[in-house]
């Protein structure tokens, strides 16, 4: 039963991937980008859990708390950046 | 009322994976809200749903398959700092998202944050009386 659901999160993570990889590229904005980066990492949170789950160890669980780390730091960092430099731009 | 070891067995693989497919499916849902959502502001909502539902469900798959008792404070641990990044995150992507106008005003139900960007924006052109150019509004 495990190789089932292996199959069927690996079919499901790999589209939900694409289609943040998708919005990466098209996003009209910053944010945009940011914002589908961030959905990124957390698929591959999901996809180190599924694995973890799966095979039954916890090596990875260090690894998902510096991936949410660094989704955390930078949305906060490109968001801090943008609020300033469109501020100044729209205002002179 | 004493079930043999494998069916007990049976059934917390059966739930874990359960919980597994759901949770997968929560990203599956966020990359289609992702492309198809109108602005910034609805994508937020649906990217939302990985980061703190979907990541809950894959870690109780994790507790379950383990089937030890400590693995449970560490996975919480870890679902914590999740909770306690993520709307942290959320609010300066939004916080910038509204300021440099990246929303359909016409979607919105309610607009409580528009009167206080505006009483901001005149007590710093107040403050600058020389055009006040960098005013953030």
């Amino acid at each position: 039963m495990m190789e089932l659901v292996l199959t069927v999160t690996a079919v499901v993570l790999s589209l939900a991937a694409a289609g943040a990889i998708v919005r990466i590229a098209r996003g009209p904005s910053l944010l945009d980008r940011v914002l589908a980066a961030d959905v990124l990492l957390a698929i591959l949170g999901a996809a180190l859990c599924i694995d973890m789950a799966v095979n039954r160890h916890l090596n990875n669980l260090m690894l998902l708390v510096a991936v949410s780390i660094i989704g955390f730091i930078g949305s906060v960092t490109v968001a801090r950046f943008v609020a300033d430099r469109r501020g100044q731009t729209n205002e002179s | 009322m004493n079930p043999d070891a494998s069916t007990v067995d049976t059934v917390i693989d059966a739930v874990s994976a359960v919980f597994m497919i759901v949770g997968a499916v929560m990203s599956l849902a966020a990359a289609i809200g992702l492309l198809r959502f109108p602005d910034l502001m609805s994508r937020m909502h649906s990217a939302t749903k990985p980061q703190v539902l979907g990541l809950f469900l894959l870690l109780a798959a994790v507790g379950l398959q383990l089937r030890t008792w400590w693995v449970w404070p560490v996975l919480l641990v870890a679902w914590i700092f999740q909770l306690l990044t993520v709307p942290v995150s959320a609010h300066m992507v939004g916080r910038a998202g509204y300021r440099t106008k990246h929303l359909h005003k016409e979607l919105l139900s309610s607009d409580e944050l528009e009167a206080v960007v505006l009483k901001a924006a005149q007590a710093a052109r107040d403050a600058e009386p020389d055009g006040g150019n960098r005013a953030a509004g």
